[in-house]
């Protein structure tokens, strides 16, 4: 079985957004570009797959849609255990653009098991999981927070709104996974890191693909006014201005 | 044409995001020109299904099928109905379901999506919404460049609005592909206040100290009738079941209030909670980042406050 994680390039999660240029863009000086977090742990459930005994699991691959930017985050993935990755050479213009062009190295290489994240930490847009599903017409797990091979068989944990699901699902599929696919992500070791220089990075030139969004410009959120304070030892004043004045409870 | 609104029923009633979708879906068919086409799956009654017509349904597609999501089946059912109604403009949930099928959809009918949707759209011709960004860090305007578009909403962005609308209930019979997944075991938080549908929440973090604390907490929240969430470290503790989780790497929430407890309002914690209307923050630390945040605040223990806040909503509930 081979598995392929889709890793999407963005800002550290503590990265303070400034707008510049006329709010059509923001600044990218000394940010610190990172693996998104839920494709860190989705590697990481992924390499605990193949570490298990008699595991069917032969080969993880990781694949970006970027430019050449982006390369020091795949170097990190192979460093953390992944066996090749693939570059698309390509800005990824938008979900349905990305979601595409990976679908494309998919139905080339013959994945069994295709990971992405709830979301990109940047954009927030919770879709190229979804779309590549759709493109490839395999199904989709979505909020995937557990995965598990028993018998050479997958089986999922998934949340729902308002519960959770144990589901089983045929291969080839994408899995889109959130909070709980791993504990903590798998960090590169200074074996791996050395490994990760002779691993190969497949740079793949991009199909010819229309994205259907564009992004024009962007719009920081009203600031907030003073907070209220309220004396520790009168609090149930603060129920009470919820109450009258805010009209919240 | 239409705008065609994915409605999302429980127990067989109508979840109130069910009537953001559709009044925000009117906000657009009155600008457009177009009828609102509600969509529902699932075994829902007559009765129900009218209450549609209330938020400005002119019409519901009912279909009877009420098998466990499966991503494939009900983007299937949602495209044959954009097809059957010549919807331009789907409309569904940002929530988990939302998540599921929005892509899926967008996908198979090449239609632009945009998630995460806070507003009725900026412009038409371009046609430009509000998404959020960077979890709430900025907000983005995307411009969709196809004829026909999906857009999944957040919770809480747009208010109920009531437009009575003379409704037809028509019975939908879409065509049901196999599905390829298979549910073995579904368990419900039945009775529960879902924390994404919650109007309050009251939050604790590590600054309530143990796991024996949270019954205040807990009182605190049943008398408002809020839904319980923490911060990371007290799931990751083992105070609190994960689901509670809220933040960057847990659930998204917007509710109209927010309570901080005991939480120092770390920018991951934020990033889950930035879209409550009204955040209060009870705390010892007078410099914790989460008063920058707060629109009220209390320094203090949270021991002493949360029983001065139990009786306070008490009478405040004994009296309304
Ligand atoms: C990639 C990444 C993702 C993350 N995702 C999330 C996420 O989704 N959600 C999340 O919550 N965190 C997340 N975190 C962790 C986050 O950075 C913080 O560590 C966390 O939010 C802190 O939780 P806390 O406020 O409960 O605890 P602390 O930071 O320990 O704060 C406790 C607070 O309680 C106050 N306090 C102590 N005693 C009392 C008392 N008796 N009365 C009143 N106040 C008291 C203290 O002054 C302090 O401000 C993430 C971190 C990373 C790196
Ligand atoms: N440019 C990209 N290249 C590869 N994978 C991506 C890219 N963008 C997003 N993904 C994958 O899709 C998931 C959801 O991203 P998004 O739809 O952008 O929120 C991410 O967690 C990644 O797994």
């Amino acid at each position: 079985m081979k598995i392929l994680v889709c890793i999407s390039n963005v800002p550290d999660t503590t990265t303070k957004i400034k707008l510049v240029n006329n709010n059509s863009g923001y600044d990218k000086t000394g940010v610190q570009w990172i693996i998104n977090p839920w494709d860190e742990l989705a590697l990481t459930r992924a390499l605990l797959l193949k570490e298990e005994q008699g595991s069917p699991i032969t080969e993880i691959s990781v694949i970006n849609v970027g430019t050449k930017d982006t390369e020091p985050t795949l170097r990190k993935a192979l460093a953390v255990g992944a066996d090749d990755a693939i570059r698309v050479d390509a800005e990824a213009k938008d979900a349905y653009y990305v979601a595409a062009q990976i679908a494309e190295v998919v139905k080339n290489n013959g994945y069994d098991i295709v990971l992405c994240g709830i979301e990109s930490s940047d954009y927030n847009g919770s879709a190229v999981g979804g779309m590549l599903s759709e493109l490839l017409d395999v199904p989709s797990v979505s909020s995937v927070s557990g995965l598990f091979i028993e018998d050479g068989k997958v089986k999922l944990n998934r949340e729902i709104d308002g519960g959770t699901q144990v589901l089983a699902t045929e291969t080839p599929f994408v899995a889109i996974v959130q909070k709980g696919i791993a504990l903590d992500p798998r960090i590169p070791a200074m074996r791996g890191i050395m490994m990760a220089r002779k691993k190969p990075l497949v740079v793949l030139p991009p199909a010819d693909i229309e994205a259907l969004t564009e992004y024009i410009d962007y719009e920081m959120p009203q600031a907030k006014s003073a907070c209220k304070m309220i004396d520790e030892d009168n609090a149930g004043d603060m129920i009470r201005l919820l109450h009258e004045e805010a009209k919240a409870i | 044409m239409s705008v065609l609104v994915y409605t999302e029923n429980w127990e067989g009633k109508f979840k109130k995001l069910s009537f953001e979708l559709l009044s925000y879906a009117s906000e657009i068919a009155a600008q457009s020109g177009d009828q609102v086409v509600a969509l529902s799956i699932g075994k829902v009654g007559e009765n129900e299904l009218n209450l549609l017509g209330n938020y400005g349904a002119s019409k519901v597609l009912a279909v009877g099928y009420d098998g466990e999501l499966d991503n494939q089946v009900y983007t299937s059912i949602i495209a044959q109905a954009v097809e059957k109604e010549d919807a331009t403009i789907v409309i569904m949930s940002d929530n988990f379901t939302g998540k599921a099928l929005a892509p899926r959809v967008s996908a198979k009918l090449k239609a632009g999506l945009v998630t995460g949707a806070v507003a009725v759209p900026a412009s038409f011709d371009p046609f430009v919404v509000k998404k959020k960004a960077f979890t709430g860090k900025t907000f983005v305007h995307v411009k969709v460049n196809t004829a026909k578009k999906v857009i999944s909403l957040i919770g809480n962005s747009v208010e109920i609005k009531e437009t009575a609308n003379a409704i037809s209930i028509e019975k939908f019979g879409a065509t049901l592909p196999e599905a390829k997944t298979s549910v073995k075991e579904v368990n419900r938080l039945t009775g529960r206040i879902l924390l994404t549908d919650a109007e309050i929440i009251v939050s604790g973090g590590r600054g309530m100290k143990s796991a024996d604390n949270w019954a205040p907490l807990e009182e605190f929240a049943e008398i408002l009738g809020a839904a319980t969430a923490c911060s990371r470290p007290v799931s990751d503790e083992g105070w609190r079941p994960h689901h509670e989780h809220v933040g960057q790497t847990g659930k998204i929430v917007a509710p109209n209030l927010y309570f901080a407890l005991g939480i120092s309002g770390a920018i991951q914690h934020i990033a889950g909670v930035s879209g409550s209307k009204i955040l209060v923050a009870v705390n010892k630390d007078k410099d914790a980042p989460v008063f920058e945040v707060a629109d009220y605040g209390i320094v203090g223990d949270v021991q002493k406050v949360l029983p001065q806040f139990i009786t306070a909503a008490k009478e405040l509930k004994a009296n309304s």
